[in-house]
């Protein structure tokens, strides 16, 4: 069996984690066995029958109280609990912020080996490592596999009470803070609206954020420098010291694509870079790239993208 | 308060990584080393909290013996004593193994610290396991990728980043906490501060003092290839005026790559 942790942000199970499980489908698929997804919290069990058509044969929740609220000690048990008892081969997570602050604490506590499926130096150097240990517990990257698509039957239900000692959780999320409501991550977006050096200033960061409205499931990135003068958060920093993407489309404005930039970007799968210098590297790196002044050209690529969505 | 910040030294962001195929590891030859970024953050962290509240900051390093420049450079910026634990192996790219050795180190050698603080990730390798590793093996509560961090006695609040947003935690002492860009800014290193520490002894841990056996530490990972990825060739670049290539650009993003 393959296990899939379902992570649940506002009540509903992330993209991430229903990627992670198309892909534990299709490997579940090759060598015979089933994926399994994983729901955990207070009280979960209504979130597990739309799970089918995302490709579980089985779903398990993990139930108990003292989950009602997000805790890497309190989830960790209950994971462990769960590979002791179910044995999986391996376990999947969605490399979100969740799934980093948790799988290594199961690995550890399972004793075994954790893969990051990635690239390391923040992408100029791909790694590929094989688990020596089992069960085998991997983070895949958001936005590299399909959800499942294809046929399913309806899944089986198993809720299970987790058990978690009075004194175990030391720590919990008391609340979220939100930046902008609905802003999703560089990291989840399909594609990334960056601005750099040649932005200017903080304020007109405003244009990229127009042009991200205009784009579904867009989201505006930057480079170290504009990060680094203070013009937007390090949230959304591209680049070493920063996030790795990997987006259908990353658009380059004002960036001249220092090596740490372009190590975080460069899998993106199509660039296109706007920039006043035609030598700056990241036109060695863009399928299309525009020579010129970038508040010149966004009004007009504004114009050209409400044309596209009114078609 | 106690606190210990483990650091680990890593090639610069500037470097332009090559590959030794048949070693299946990353060149180390003109490479520049400097301590990685983010462990900078957890150790002028560490400083601000022994500046508000006393106590000792203690750095560690898991590595060769190379690694205790990166160490005097702590010691330069502020901390108390440096601790090497010597660790001849290549990179392993295994957390867990880093883990093990850095949770025995603490209980043999540093129990009774009330904060373990690192950096996020470690700069290249780009594991971002070993913090929460390390918190599951001593049973502590932890919070990474923190951007801001609050001690109040024997309890603790952290802002942490997350997709879109932040989160807040909060968790009792001793705890792990892995830092963030954006936690503070690091110190320079004084010119005073650089003497003293030239000064300071940094002593050496085994793996053996730390009673680990050569078979103990067997990776429970295994390297089967490391590359570079394959180079992105240069497009097209598109003429004309601002209203032109805009609308160029939005045809071929449309219909030719159809990516928007």
């Amino acid at each position: 069996m393959i296990a899939v942790y379902m992570e649940i942000r506002d009540g509903k199970v992330k993209k991430g984690s229903l990627e992670a499980l198309g892909e534990a489908k299709r490997k579940a698929g090759e060598t015979g066995t089933q994926a399994a997804a994983v729901l955990a919290g207070a009280a979960v069990e209504g979130l597990a029958s739309g799970l089918s058509a995302s490709g579980a044969d089985k779903v398990y929740c993990l139930e108990n109280p003292a989950l009602a609220g997000y805790s890497s000690q309190g989830y960790a048990k209950a994971l462990t609990d769960f590979v002791n008892e179910v044995r999986p081969e391996s376990f999947f997570f969605a490399a979100t912020a969740m799934g980093r602050d948790l799988a290594p604490r199961l690995a550890a506590a399972l004793g075994v080996g954790l893969e990051f499926t990635r690239p390391i130096y923040a992408g100029k150097a791909l790694l590929s490592l094989k688990l020596t240990t089992s069960p085998q517990i991997a983070t895949l990257r958001p936005n590299v596999f399909p959800v499942f698509s294809g046929e399913t039957g309806a899944a089986e239900v198993i809720t299970k009470a987790t058990a978690i000692s009075e004194g175990l959780i030391k720590g919990r999320v008391e609340e979220i803070l939100r930046e902008q409501s609905a802003e999703i991550d560089v990291t989840e977006a399909e594609v990334v609206i960056s601005g750099g050096r040649g932005m200017k200033g903080p304020e007109n960061f405003a244009l990229l954020r127009e042009l991200s409205a205009l784009i579904p499931r867009s989201a505006v990135g930057a480079s170290r420098s504009a990060v680094d003068s203070g013009w937007i958060g390090h949230g959304h920093q591209v680049g070493q010291t920063g996030k790795t993407v990997s987006p259908n489309l990353y658009l380059a404005f004002g960036i001249s694509g220092a090596i740490q930039h372009l190590a975080g970007m460069s899998s993106s799968k199509v660039i296109a870079a706007v920039n006043k210098d035609p030598e700056a590297p990241i036109f060695k790196v863009a399928d299309y790239g525009v020579v010129g002044d970038l508040f010149e050209v966004i009004p007009h690529l504004k114009d050209e993208l409400k044309k596209i969505a009114a078609e | 308060m106690n606190i210990c910040v483990f650091v680990k030294r890593v090639p610069d962001t500037e470097s332009r990584v090559k590959i030794n195929h048949e070693a299946k590891s990353v060149v180390q030859d003109g490479l520049n080393f400097v301590i990685s970024p983010y462990d900078e953050y957890a150790v002028e962290e560490a400083l601000r909290l022994r500046e508000a509240n006393g106590g000792a900051v203690r750095v560690v390093s898991v590595g060769r013996d190379e690694a205790v420049q990166t160490l005097r450079k702590c010691l330069a910026m502020g901390a108390d004593e440096a601790f090497l634990v010597k660790d001849d192996a290549p990179e392993t790219y295994d957390g867990l193994r880093t883990a093990r050795i850095l949770a025995r180190a603490v209980e043999k050698k540093f129990a009774g610290a009330d904060l373990f603080l690192f950096g996020k990730q470690a700069v290249g390798t780009d594991n971002s396991q070993v913090p929460a590793m390390v918190a599951e093996l001593l049973g502590l509560p932890q919070a990474n990728v923190v951007t801001k961090l609050e001690i109040g006695g024997t309890s603790a609040t952290a802002v942490r980043e997350i997709e879109g947003g932040a989160e807040k935690l909060a968790f009792s002492l001793p705890a792990v906490v892995s830092a963030q860009k954006g936690l503070n800014e690091p110190r320079y290193e004084t010119l005073k501060g650089i003497m003293a520490a030239k000064k300071k002894a940094i002593p050496v841990i085994s793996l053996e003092d730390l009673g680990f056996g050569a078979e103990d530490l067997s990776p429970a990972v295994e390297i089967t290839n490391l590359d570079i990825p394959p180079q992105r060739q240069a497009g097209r670049l598109l003429q004309g005026t601002p209203e032109e290539t805009a609308r160029e650009l939005a045809s071929l993003l449309h219909n030719e790559a159809k990516v928007i």
